[in-house]
């Protein structure tokens, strides 16, 4: 019966909106309009980010399993997106780097800039650079890397050579004992004020 | 009169609603939350409508010409205007609404705003390399388990952590 909606109806946009309202208000309850706390989790002096985000993807992967099983999502209904290794590899470890420098990631950033952090702004105008450059520049050097390694639809699961539902039960042990880990690490480390 | 800032939420609660919120949206929509994906549709909108000669000879932008107004293209923009919408509200709430540059003591506000700049441009490229970036690709590529999500995620923080040292003088 999943997605409810159409996809290019009327609706979807306006649940766009409302999906965008709890994503922005929970990001910015948890603390994620702050780059310092953000970047904490590198310098182990807050973990708060770790913890938030792990305990989400595995809520919401817990969430589709029991939803797929009991029929309500079809997981060929909804999007899975493709696996190109090479270039989730370099492109993430740019935004790493970014992450880094700018103490934001996109959606955080914008978090941050509503309410006010002005070098969440500029990491806002440094995005816009960053997009416009690799459009400008696609062509020459992006468009044919992007293409590569293609290991088409990959799920962990096929990685693990388990079940679906094994590999969300890997998952979320694996979550449980660094959150465990990075309880034991904060005690070792300096509160830093900000 | 002084305001004193609301307590965070405990983040353990944050991350089951956040969880519960991303299972909602592909439960009603079919697909998670993003946040690159917007600016990449705000700014080839605005390509194609400002500059649509180039946008045609375009190996990137000739396939946005004519399409600047389908639904498809407009879904993260609307679910951006949301996040601004939804941040501020809570900001709101918890009295954390000011204008301020927040940096480490040890740098200017200058110091903060370029690295701002830098590290934002890093994420923009990275992020159409990777076909996403922390939400789209990571959190909502993570929550159907696909390889591709843990993949990002592990280069993001992994880098991150490999190169924390070069960066803890501005941090810390």
């Amino acid at each position: 019966m999943s997605p409810l909606i159409t996809p290019g109806s009327e609706f979807d946009l306006m649940w766009a909106f409302i999906i965008g309202i709890g994503f922005g208000f929970l990001l910015e309850a948890a603390g994620f309009s702050t780059s310092r706390k953000l970047v904490g989790l590198f310098y182990g002096y807050d973990f708060t980010v770790l913890k938030v985000f792990f305990t989400a993807a595995v809520t919401a992967a817990t969430g589709l399993l029991l939803l797929n099983h009991f029929g309500v999502v079809d997981f060929g209904a909804i999007y899975v997106p493709t696996t190109f290794l090479w270039p989730t590899l370099v492109g993430g470890a740019i935004m790493g780097l970014g992450f880094l420098l700018g103490g934001f990631c996109p959606g955080t950033s914008v978090c941050a800039a509503a309410i006010g952090k002005l070098d969440a702004l500029a990491f806002v105008g440094g995005l816009v650079l960053g997009i416009l450059f690799y459009t400008l520049t696609f062509e020459s050097i992006w468009m044919e890397f992007r293409q590569t390694s293609n290991l088409g639809v990959l799920l962990m699961s096929d990685v693990m050579g388990v079940s679906y539902g094994v590999s969300v039960l890997i998952f979320s042990i694996i979550a449980i004992a660094t959150f465990l880990l990075v309880s034991k690490i904060k005690e070792r480390i300096a509160d830093v004020e900000y | 009169m002084s305001y004193t800032q609301q307590k965070y939420m405990n983040p353990y609660v944050a991350g089951v609603l956040l969880g519960l919120v991303i299972t909602a949206s592909f439960v009603i929509t079919g697909q998670g939350t993003g946040a690159s994906g917007a600016f990449k549709d705000i700014i080839a909108a605005a390509v194609v409508k400002f500059t649509p000669e180039f946008a045609e000879s375009s190996a990137f932008f000739s396939r946005y010409v004519g399409a600047e107004h389908s639904p498809a293209k407009a879904w993260l923009v609307f679910e951006i205007l949301g996040v601004i919408v939804g941040a501020i509200l809570s900001g709101a709430l918890a009295n954390r609404i000011t204008l301020k540059v927040e940096h480490s003591p040890k740098i200017t506000s200058k110091t903060r705003i370029i690295m701002a700049i830098a590290g934002g441009s890093l994420f923009g490229l990275g992020s159409q390399l990777g076909r996403g970036c922390t939400s789209g690709a990571g959190l909502s590529g993570m929550a159907v388990m696909s390889a591709s999500g843990f993949i990002a995620i592990g280069a993001i923080f992994g880098i991150g952590y490999a190169f924390a040292w070069v960066f803890k003088k501005y941090w810390v």
